[in-house]
């Protein structure tokens, strides 16, 4: 049955795990993310979960990798400062193929910041926060109905490929009411066979879940079986959501709450004649570099707008043909860029030449 | 009193790694006896510590999981709380346990989880080349002591077993050695109890074991023994804490 509800993006996410089976749930008070946790503490234990306020981030991202390691849908969430906290973990979970789910509601930083909203984070998702060879999936939803679509979606990503998965939303997303539609009744994403799950070894042979191994040349081995688990992930799951292509000159390129104002600005500039596009990488890793490619043969002018100083900008001036022109306009550090401030960057790359 | 110098089921048959006269030998044995006689092999999920013993799971015939240094509580949390069903134990030294993993340690405790923890206390980090441990002793020498610890620059060696016997939440707190055959023996006791705890939903139970590290301590396996039995055992008091 179809249920529609008002309800916060924070909790949206919550409800979509526990709807996509998740089972354990660790987590660390921090703002704008507050909501999901406490969601999760009164939701998850009556649904036949467990619910754990860690002592730390760190616990938090460990006893995901506990649970996991039971075989368990497991998550946690988090803050851009808990998330720091959290690289370590995230790590260790990626080099022993663990499957997991990580939300991080983006704030201010470097340092404490402040608890606005911002996409700062970018770099330390998609580039490998912590140490060593290892990648996340990394969606990134643009309102409440996607935040519910994209966690279910992240669950289901995550034990696909027994990998780590990030929902990088941000404090607009996080704390911004929206209705939401979902089926009721649609069952969680079917659970797969995990047979190297820790469970007892039982009429098999012992289990082992590390990312150590000791013998010269068998981490070379692990890292490009990893490798090799990431092409994949590559070369399937790039997403992404392309607008007002029609006859347009110039394509912005915006993700998350980003692209809701930006999506904003565009409409005004297309109502007022002006031939502009909009390009929203869904998953920022994998970036949707084939799909940017193939527009960019085309259209010769790019903008991408952030509230960062200049980080997804990098993957588009990577995916892009030669002699098309990337520029840039973002903010930071709680300052979001404005729907006129997007028209005017807009503008500005539509009739500058060095663009042509 | 019957005799058993079998090789446990739960112990793989190869050799071990460990230098001569390292205290892990034993207790891995001891550790497997444990399982072998509750007959709880096939339903036990050990934590393995980042240090010297990070391989244990190269010798003991169970599942089991390698959790970043210090972090084997949290992992060992979330295991058991998912099946609480399991015997699931964590095996961690000093620098896991009572440095890096501090406030892991304090908070799986204080919570009362239904766990086991065999903490090896020697004194010293061996696995990075004989560095102080938060246990070190006054005037020890390690490579980041090399005049001696100074209780001035690096404070007392900690006494953790007895700060974890002050939290509401453990059940059970014992400082056990494997230094000679009668502490060993005590200490093979206090580990089957510690499991037993478990099994019986009882709670946190830790068994703090002096264990030797000749390596680091520059001195022979006969010496190192005597170290524990003289020196680490008068600061290190043995016996039931709670
Ligand atoms: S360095 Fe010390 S603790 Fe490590 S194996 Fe050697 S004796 Fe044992």
């Amino acid at each position: 049955m179809k249920k529609k509800i008002l309800i916060s993006g924070n909790e949206a996410m919550g409800e979509a795990a526990i709807r996509a089976g998740c089972k354990f749930y660790a987590g660390y008070p921090i703002t704008p993310q507050n909501e999901l946790t406490a969601y999760m503490a009164s939701e998850l234990p009556k649904r036949g979960g467990i619910f754990i306020q860690s002592e730390s981030e760190l616990a938090a991202i460990n006893m995901v990798y506990g649970a996991s390691a039971s075989g368990v849908r497991a998550m946690t969430s988090s803050s851009s400062p808990g998330i720091s906290l959290k690289q370590e973990g995230i790590s260790y979970i990626s080099g022993a193929q663990l499957p997991a789910v990580a939300i991080n509601v983006m704030r201010a930083g470097p340092g404490l910041g402040n608890i606005w909203p911002a996409q700062s984070d970018y770099f330390q998702a998609t580039k490998g926060g912590g140490h060593g060879d290892y990648h996340m999936i990394v969606l990134a939803p643009w309102s409440v109905q996607e935040s519910y679509g994209l966690t279910r979606l992240a669950f289901e990503l995550a034990d696909r490929y027994r990998a780590m998965a990030m929902i990088l939303s941000d404090g607009i997303l996080g704390q911004m009411m929206e209705p939401l539609e979902f089926d009721d009744e649609e069952p969680m994403p079917a659970l797969i066979a995990k047979p190297w799950a820790l469970t007892g070894a039982q009429g098999r042979e012992p289990n082992i879940v590390k990312s150590l191994s000791i013998r010269f040349g068998d981490v070379e081995k692990h890292n490009l079986v990893l490798q090799k688990n990431f092409s994949r992930i590559m070369a399937k799951e790039q997403r992404f959501e392309a607008s007002y292509l029609e006859g347009a000159r110039a394509v912005v390129v915006a993700y998350g709450s980003m692209a809701r104002i930006t999506q904003a600005a565009v409409v005004n500039l297309r109502r007022q004649g002006k031939r502009v596009g909009l390009f929203r990488p869904i998953s920022l890793w994998p970036f949707p570099a084939k799909e940017l490619a193939r527009l960019s043969k085309k259209i010769k002018k790019f903008l991408v707008v952030e509230m960062s100083y200049g980080q997804m900008v990098e993957d588009v001036r990577l995916s892009v043909c030669p002699g098309a022109r990337v520029g840039f306009y973002g903010r930071s550090g709680g300052g979001v860029p404005t729907q006129k401030q997007v028209e005017r960057e807009m503008l500005k790359v539509l009739t500058n030449n060095k663009y042509a | 009193m019957p005799k058993n110098y079998k090789r446990p089921g739960s112990l793989y048959d190869t050799a071990a790694h460990y230098c001569p006269g390292c205290g892990h030998g034993i207790l891995h044995r001891m550790v497997a006896q444990a399982i072998d006689e509750l007959g709880v092999r096939e339903k036990t999920i050990a934590i393995a510590p980042v240090g010297c013993a990070v391989v244990a799971y190269d010798y003991w015939q169970f599942d089991c999981a390698e959790a970043a240094h210090g972090r084997a509580l949290a992992v060992a949390t979330a295991i058991k709380r998912c099946q609480p069903d399991k015997l699931v134990f964590t095996y961690q030294g000093d620098g896991d346990l009572a440095a890096i993993g501090t406030a892991e340690t304090i908070h799986a405790a204080n919570r009362g989880e239904n766990l086991s923890v065999i903490f090896v206390n020697n004194a010293v980090y061996g696995m990075t080349g004989g560095q102080m441990a938060p246990t070190t002793l006054l005037s020890q020498k390690t490579a980041t002591t090399p005049l001696g610890r100074d209780v001035k620059l690096s404070g007392y060696p900690l006494k953790i077993s007895e700060m974890l016997a002050l939290l509401d939440g453990v059940y059970s707190v014992e400082r056990v050695s494997v230094s000679n055959p009668k502490e060993a023996m005590n200490a093979q006791r206090a580990i089957k109890q510690a499991f037993e705890n478990q099994l019986q939903g009882k709670g946190f139970s830790i068994v703090e074991v002096l264990s030797m590290c000749p390596t680091y301590w520059y001195k022979t396996p006969q010496e190192s023994l005597k170290w524990v039995d003289e020196i680490m055992s008068k600061y290190f008091v043995l016996g039931k804490l709670k």
